[in-house]
């Protein structure tokens, strides 16, 4: 099977442009985000591979078959959306079922579906409750099961859970990866959360305003973002960035920071492709909160002097953010640190977690 | 400054009851979060404080005096909304300056007052434009500042993050916390984000279908939650419960489930002086433990390890979540990103021993925590799930 490919998908309204020329092919049967901020295109996206609106220049292919001709109703698609709507007035099993209802299946077959569908999403205890009294954590679930019973070619769901209570969302995202995964129909996710976006996704596609970013797994987002908004949006804490150009001091190429005297050594790969730029354009050093490794003492020679500027305790883990010069970074330390406001502590750099992005264009120098 | 005190209020709508019986007390200057999912009667209990909404039952205190039928404009407190509620037709300097100007406040102060407020808020430049052309964090900052230009007893806000995109919020909660502290005045803040009462409160209270579960800083919320509710609404993902069995034996006590069994030595153990009283023999208990109290290893490492199976994986990048199951039930477990697991895979598990809780399976109460090592001994259960896997020896 081929999947779902996009090619040069383009939507326009009026002069605003929603998607610019995004080209992306989700592999079939394989869990798929779209990720990013308000207004990124996203849903525009969702909306045309669904058939709700027409691209205006480009074209969508279910395994290479060309659908943008091709209404809706007829392109095998299952939605669900944040708005639940199920019939209240109908049992959560007339719910689940209705969509084959209304293809007049029989009612042996119906009756067995409505089954599977029900254990899957582990609901079998409330097949013959009334659905307009669950909680609406439960009546997601029931939207989901009458989504899942047609067997669509593919899911689109359009942040789903982002109404329901953490602690729900936390459990579903656990789930849908597991049922997706036991159904293994393709699942296209759409989400301004990175979170779920990384949980449950085997690949994100992160766009912002109409432009796709970059596309790939958990993993490769995450460790190997090629610019300064992939890098910024996946995570949490984000990514700390500090302003800073390159020079040769010492026999050693340094990143040297521009708000203030700190500066770590650049590895002799990157090393060689800084000195081939031909201007020395500004550079942003990229590291993680949890590449910042935190000393009470200068312990090396390598460690940068950064004073307390606040210490957030978050439950299993305490962010502590730094002042170091006049730039702000954050460190992941352990639940029962604590500092004062202003003392002075010691950062190291972790070098193989070190990203160096462009100031300019904010693409990755890899 | 103000202290504000809530004695056993009660509101309804209608049947339903939106808060309970609800006792609350917020000290002067503090950052005071009312946190819970939707639904758990906090932005009922702040309109009853700013005078929005009157008691059915119970008074409202502000610094002593009973405000239950004073009007919210002489309460002098300053609440901001969710949907901020700015002016659209006037400037950020119009919508700062207004309530100064309601005030009749000389003309050269309101310059004076509003520029500072704004400097504080860094929207200096902003002063000219209507909050259409504003982004919503500086949406966001105008209604704080005209909050703080009013110089109120007290502050209080809606869920005002929200609205925002994940990357802001982060930002704006530093920058709260921080303009807080400054401004050093009361703050009460509603919010169904658990990681914005954990950063930002002094001390957090957890409600839920209009009942106040706990009072109490974040540290203990979060290590001494009362019960299995607070327990899943603070922390994410939630602590997993695990039910067992309780039996009492000459020695001590047995809490066994089919992968694992826990005891508590001497006749003496705090557990069995905290269950004796309440728990029969054979009754059900809830083992409470949080995901990054779940280790997972690859082998069975030593004696406390049991098994369980990957479910699925769930990478975050700086953390994996793995979905277990141990028998018919689930757990989540954190683990470092660099520990690679698959779907299926069968693994040991282990707890960490200092973080167990023992929760009332029926009303949910925490009845006991371990606090430290060997206070409570875990073992390899004697019944199995997993076919596959052979019980140790």
């Amino acid at each position: 099977m081929a999947g779902i490919r996009l090619e040069g998908l383009r939507k326009e309204f009026g002069h605003v442009v929603a998607v610019k020329e995004l080209t992306l092919n989700f592999p079939d049967g394989k869990f798929a985000a779209l990720l990013g901020p308000s207004g990124c295109g996203k849903t525009t996206t969702m909306n045309m591979i669904a058939g709700l609106e027409t691209p205006t220049a480009g074209a969508i292919y279910f395994d290479d078959r060309r659908m943008n001709d091709v209404p809706p109703g007829k392109r095998g698609v299952g939605f669900v959306f944040q708005n639940y709507a199920i019939f209240t007035h109908m049992t959560v099993a007339e719910n689940i079922g209705f969509g084959l209802k209304i293809r007049h299946v029989d009612r042996a077959t119906i009756e067995k579906e409505v089954k599977k569908v029900a254990e899957l999403l582990q609901i079998t205890d409330m097949l013959d409750l009334n659905a307009g009294r669950l909680s609406v954590n439960d009546m997601q679930k029931v939207a989901l099961g009458r989504s899942m019973i047609t067997r669509p070619r593919i899911f689109l769901l359009d942040e789903p859970f982002s109404n329901l209570d953490a602690a729900f969302r936390a459990y579903m995202r656990g789930e849908l990866k597991r049922i997706q995964r036991e159904i293994g129909q393709t699942m296209i996710y759409v989400t301004h959360d990175q979170v779920e976006a990384m949980s449950m996704a085997d690949n994100i596609a992160v766009m912002d305003f109409g432009v796709l970013q970059q596309f790939g797994s958990p993993d490769e987002v995450y460790n190997r973002p090629v610019n300064t908004f992939v890098a910024n949006f996946i995570g949490s804490p984000n990514m700390n960035f500090v302003k800073c150009s390159y020079r040769v001091e010492d026999g050693q190429g340094w990143l040297v920071q521009h708000n203030g005297n700190a500066r770590v050594p650049v590895d002799d790969r990157r090393r060689r492709l800084l000195e081939q730029r031909s201007d020395n354009a500004e550079l942003i050093l990229g590291i993680r909160p949890e590449h910042l490794h935190l000393h009470s003492q200068q312990d090396s020679p390598d460690l940068l002097s950064v004073t307390v500027h606040f210490v957030e305790p978050l439950g299993p883990k305490t962010v502590v953010h730094l002042r170091l010069g006049r730039d702000i970074v954050r460190a992941i330390a352990p639940a029962a640190y604590r500092a004062a406001t202003a003392s002075v502590q010691w950062i190291g750099v972790d070098p193989a977690f070190m990203h160096i992005f462009d100031g300019n264009s904010g693409l990755v120098i890899r | 400054m103000a202290h504000i005190r809530l004695e056993n209020v009660t509101k309804r709508f209608g049947r339903t009851t939106a808060v309970k019986a609800l006792s609350l007390e917020i000290n002067d200057g503090e950052f005071f979060c009312i946190l819970g999912p939707p639904g758990a009667g906090k932005t009922t209990t702040l309109r009853l404080i700013v005078g929005l909404e009157t008691p059915d039952e119970g008074n409202v205190l502000i610094d002593g005096e009973v405000v239950n039928h004073v009007h919210p404009r002489e309460r002098d407190i300053a609440m901001i909304f969710q949907n901020l509620a700015l002016y659209p037709d006037k400037t950020v300097f119009d919508n700062i300056a207004y309530p100064l100007r309601e005030r009749k406040v000389p003309r050269s102060d309101i310059e004076k007052q509003v520029a500072a407020v704004a400097k504080t808020l860094h929207i200096e430049k902003l002063l000219d434009r209507k909050p259409g052309k504003l982004s919503g964090g500086e949406r966001q900052r105008v209604a704080i500042a005209r909050a703080i230009v009013r110089q109120p007893r007290a502050y209080l806000m809606d869920e005002p993050l929200a609205n925002l995109d994940a990357l802001l919020r982060l930002e704006m909660r530093i920058e709260l916390k921080r303009l807080q502290e400054y401004v050093h005045e009361t703050l009460v803040y509603v919010t169904s984000d658990q990681i914005e009462a954990m950063s930002m409160a002094d001390r957090i209270a957890v409600m839920f279908q209009g009942k106040l579960l706990q009072c109490d800083t974040p540290g203990n919320v979060y290590d001494f939650p009362a019960d299995r509710q607070v327990a899943t609404i603070v922390g994410s993902p939630p602590m997993n419960f695990l039910p067992c069995q309780v039996s009492y034996r000459d020695n001590g006590l047995e809490l066994t489930h089919a992968g694992f069994r826990l005891q508590a030595d001497g006749e003496r153990h705090p557990l069995r002086d905290s269950l004796q009283q309440q728990i029969q023999e054979g009754s059900d208990l809830l083992v409470g433990v949080r995901p990054e109290d779940v280790l997972v290893h690859e082998r069975q490492v030593h004696a406390a390890a049991f098994p369980a199976r990957v479910s699925v994986v769930e990478p975050l990048g700086a953390e994996t979540i793995v979905d277990l199951r141990l028998g018919p039930h689930m757990l989540k477990a954190i683990v470092p990103p660099t520990q690679i697991l698959n779907e299926q895979q069968e693994v040991w598990i282990s707890f960490n021993m200092a973080k167990l809780h023992i929760l009332d399976a029926h009303t949910g109460i925490r009845l006991y925590t371990t606090g430290e090592e060997g206070a409570l001994v875990c073992t390899p259960g004697t019944a199995w799930s997993n076919s596959s896997l052979t019980p140790p020896s």
